[in-house]
């Protein structure tokens, strides 16, 4: 199979064409920009608390937010995530929980109120909660218990210890891993083999409870203002680096003309961003630093011909000579980026809710990447040796 | 098979061997397969913790410590002077030195503190003041030295939990002269409260004695010092104090006097115990030093109260009925858990100085079998989408091209297991898109070829120039890569770095097999036979 096999489009002459579709996307993102306030960074950069919440029933949102509204200065931000089917639910809190109060306790805060809510039975509670308790205390409390009467058994307490300690980590982990952090009832645990007499003896002194903690994130505002400055300093230093690249492997206007077109690459990226208001995390900055990589690839393949050609081609313009570039190395531009958007668009697909910044970043950037090494460095290329020879003539 | 391409597939295959042996062997005699790439925070669940450590303290510390010793020795002396105390920022202030021994200080100063204050003073009216302020380096130095010892401190803790693979790290942010911040990571742990409890706990034990004629304990700070004639007597201070008598948990203040009889230093050891009443307590045992300092005290102060102060709290008071030698009990509403881990941070010593918590992230292992889940089955759909499109368009070349992919991906994760670096999201994401990126090698390549064909090479000419001619600019692609996962490893941590490492070691791995073994496979298709037509 092939295509594009002679391809013979005058890029550089439809220049004006390609600059308007660039400006076009410019504008978008700075309207979006402007009209959304800005960008919506995550807690990476903000600082505040994220908390991943899983419910055993669809969990009324209102609820949730009213039973945090007390501790937090600003209303928290709730949302579900993932499948509807699994009830999660994510809450962002601008501020630490807890107004003023040291970060240490912000499960245990965050436990109370929704307890409060969400399972009044249990406010009061001597009861472990299964749903919200870790494999080691869930083994020292079955050892001190001995459901299983191992200890008539003659076994050595090394034995009896192991054996606790290997059933509380089975149950946890086939609420975590087979049952993603919620078991709706202490009678599932049979799953693991565990025994009547260890269920019901459970069941007199823990409960399922209706929610789990599944995961939280808690940053300082310090933290955030740091990040962002590493953030800009990392991206601006990278264009650096390929400017001084390029230029010292071609000639300066090669350089400049290749960073331009990584401007212009990372700005619509990041207008596209504010304007649908995708969360900008730590990851999303990994996905931008990655697309100055490719997309400078993209440019230097396309300058590598040229230089290529401009040594056996005496009598064409440097302007035919771009375009003759271009062409030739039209299929190999196509493929890999096509390639590259099929692993990316995967990851976009199928890649989850945590890495959902990244595939967005680079699902666009390979496009938009693939489109400034044709539409914006060739004809920067391209005007400045005009400009440059019409000094000269004169 | 010529005899030369022989070889060299043997090599290839044993450089790929040795890559899945790395991969896939288990780390140490008995752990399991595949055990040597360790997977990240995000994919294993635990804790990372990002602690400042407030290096302040320690330096306060030491600074009420100097300006009581300064102020015994001039009373030995006999010089008399008005005050002695800490001053603003980090000095000394001696003020009020009588013109008698003004000399004598200066010099008992400057020959014990050269070193680590500059010392300056000012003479008014016959009487001297002076002004003691740590030197710049002493500061560097001291801030220093405490980060590393709350770094030891917290290993000691986290060892006792048992936990495998920590990752303990001392971080600084970009512009502090000094770095204070402590990174703590701890795959697998379930229960982050107990965890952080124990880590950012101080734990500093010290006894101290209750003032003898003011020993009972009073309801406010208010009362405590209107009993005491309106100002606290100096070299005592007022600390809370919590009694638990049954049931009820009262908070009262004591009198204590400020300089202990025993602290952290002379603990031997601690374990969990019990008391009169057989509730869970924590033992404490002295050492040899200690017993005697102990010994000495308590033989001195019978019959007055002992305080046992737990991070500046008083947690019991006994009285001193007889001489003490080595041991002695602390109880509290104690559970078995909590009596536990108060001996074990009693045992691995006191923090230097105290922790704010800067970030905190637990992952709930759930949240990690998402991921891993997700990423794994991204990773497959991508490299499906890739073969299938290679293949359709190169036909037998894609095929070569498809082997390449897989060679990468071998000396990838063997390179990955034989540095046991972690494995995590990020890091699959990079395996991902180093699948897409790394075949635009080999396109360069056959795209190169297929035009060395139009314009009426022989085959096995067109290959070699194909192959020739792109080198360089696949090395400049490559290049540009690297220099942004460069910067990428620079600016990120932990997950981001993990991206950066696949990123980098993918392309690395590339240079490899699209140049050289993807040649050979050419070769191996071409054999010596005259081949009519390339599949291509």
């Amino acid at each position: 199979m092939e295509i594009l096999r002679n391809v013979s489009i005058d890029w550089i002459g439809k220049k004006w064409i390609l600059f308007g579709i660039s400006w076009t996307l410019v504008v978008v993102g700075v309207v979006g920009y402007i009209m959304r306030g800005g960008f919506a960074f995550g807690i990476d950069f903000t600082g505040g608390t994220l908390i991943y919440l899983k419910f055993e029933k669809t969990p009324d949102l209102d609820l949730i937010r009213r039973s945090l509204k007390s501790e937090t200065a600003t209303p928290p931000l709730i949302q579900r995530y993932g499948n509807p089917s699994d009830h999660t639910v994510q809450v962002r809190a601008q501020t630490g929980f807890g107004s003023g109060q040291e970060m240490g306790s912000v499960r245990k805060e965050l436990t109370r109120l929704l307890r409060a809510s969400f399972d009044v039975d249990h406010v009061n509670t001597t009861q472990t909660d299964f749903n919200n308790v870790g494999s080691d205390a869930l083994g020292k409390y079955l050892l001190a218990g001995d459901p299983d009467n191992l200890k008539a058994q003659s076994k050595t307490t090394q034995e009896i210890d192991d054996y606790y300690k290997a059933l509380a980590k089975a149950m946890i982990d086939y609420r975590d891993k087979n049952r993603q952090g919620l078991v709706p009832s202490l009678d599932d645990l049979k799953a693991v083999g565990a025994s009547n007499a260890v269920i019901t003896s459970m069941k007199k002194d823990c409960f399922a409870g209706p929610f789990a903690i599944q995961g939280v994130d808690n940053i300082g505002a310090v933290v955030g203002s740091d990040l962002r400055r590493r953030a800009t300093l990392a991206v601006g230093l990278s264009f650096l680096g390929m400017l001084i690249y390029v230029a010292f492997r071609f000639k300066p206007i090669y350089g400049v003309a290749g960073v331009v077109a990584l401007i212009h690459d990372i700005v619509i990226t990041l207008g596209l961003f504010a304007l649908t208001q995708k969360e900008i995390s730590l990851t999303v900055i990994a996905a931008l630093l990655t697309l100055v990589g490719y997309s400078m690839n993209d440019t230097i393949v396309i300058f590598d011909r040229v230089r290529e050609n401009l040594r056996i081609m005496r009598k064409e313009s440097l302007h035919q000579v771009l375009n003759l570039s271009i062409n030739q190395t039209l299929s190999r531009t196509i493929m890999t980026s096509g390639m590259t958007f099929l692993s990316v668009f995967a990851l976009y697909l199928f890649g989850g809710e945590v890495l959902h910044g990244f595939s967005f970043a680079l699902t666009i950037g390979i496009i938009i990447g693939t489109y400034s090494s044709i539409g914006i460095a060739s004809p920067i290329v391209e005007w400045w040796s005009r400009v440059t020879e019409q000094k000269s003539k004169r | 098979m010529q005899k030369n391409l022989r070889w060299k597939f043997i090599l290839i295959l044993a450089l790929m061997a040795i890559c899945v042996y790395f991969f896939v062997s288990p780390r140490e005699k008995g752990a399991k397969m595949l055990s040597r790439m360790n997977l990240g925070l995000d994919l294993q669940g635990g804790i990372h913790l990002v602690l400042k450590v407030v290096t302040d303290d320690a330096l306060n510390q030491e600074l009420f410590q100097d300006a009581d010793r300064i102020s015994q020795e001039l009373k030995a002396k006999n010089v008399a002077f008005v005050s002695c105390k800490k001053g603003n920022g980090y000095s000394v202030e001696v003020t009020g030195v009588d013109s008698v021994g003004a000399n004598e200080a200066r010099q008992y100063m400057e020959s014990t503190y050269d070193r680590k204050y500059s010392i300056k003073s000012a003479t008014l009216e016959g009487k001297t003041n002076f002004s003691l302020t740590l030197m710049g380096a002493y500061i560097r130095d001291a801030r220093e030295s405490t980060v590393r010892q709350a770094l030891e401190t917290i290993r000691r803790r986290v060892d006792a939990l048992g936990v495998t693979e920590p990752t303990l790290q001392i971080y600084g942010e970009s512009g502090e002269d000094v770095q204070d911040q402590i990174i703590v990571e701890l795959p697998g742990i379930d229960d982050p409260d107990r965890v952080k409890g124990l880590i950012e706990n101080t734990a500093q034990l010290e006894l101290r004695l209750v003032k003898k004629d003011q020993s009972a304990s009073y309801s406010s700070v208010d009362s405590a010092v209107e009993a005491s004639g309106g100002k606290i007597a100096d070299g005592y201070e007022i600390l809370p104090y919590r009694e638990d008598r049954g049931d009820q948990s009262r908070l009262e203040y004591l009198v204590v006097s400020k300089p202990p009889v025993i602290t952290g230093k002379d603990l031997k050891t601690a374990r969990k115990s019990s008391d009169s009443t057989g509730r869970p307590a924590v033992g404490f045992f002295l050492t040899a030093g200690g017993s005697k300092l102990f010994a000495r005290a308590t033989e001195q102060h019978v019959g007055e109260k002992l305080a046992i102060v737990l991070d500046n709290v008083v947690s019991s008071a006994p009285v001193i009925n007889e001489r003490i030698e080595s041991e002695g009990i602390i109880h509290g509403q104690f559970t078995l858990q909590q009596a536990e881990d108060l001996s074990m941070l009693l045992r691995s010593g006191a923090l230097p100085a105290s922790l704010k918590t800067m970030h905190e992230q637990t992952v709930g292992a759930s949240l990690g079998n998402d991921s891993i889940k997700s990423g794994i089955y991204a990773s497959i759909i991508g490299f499906g989408l890739v073969v299938i499109g290679m293949i359709l368009y190169y036909k037998h070349s894609g095929l070569n091209a498809v082997y390449c992919l897989l060679g990468n991906l071998i000396i990838l994760l063997g390179f990955m297991g034989a540095v046991g670096s972690t494995l995590t999201l990020p890091g699959i994401a990079g395996v991902i898109l180093t699948i897409g990126m790394a075949v635009d090698s080999n396109i360069l390549i056959f795209e190169r070829i297929r035009e060395e064909l139009r314009s009426g090479k022989t085959i096995r000419a067109a290959v070699d120039t194909g192959f020739g001619k792109v080198f360089w600019t696949i090395f400049d692609t490559h290049v540009t890569t690297l220099v942004s996962a460069a910067f990428l490893f620079q600016f990120g941590t932990g997950p981001i770095r993990g991206f950066a490492v696949t990123l980098v070691v993918g392309l690395v791995a590339n240079m490899f097999t699209a140049v050289y073994v993807s040649h050979r496979l050419f070769d191996l298709m071409l054999g010596n036979r005259k081949v009519e037509a390339l599949s291509i």
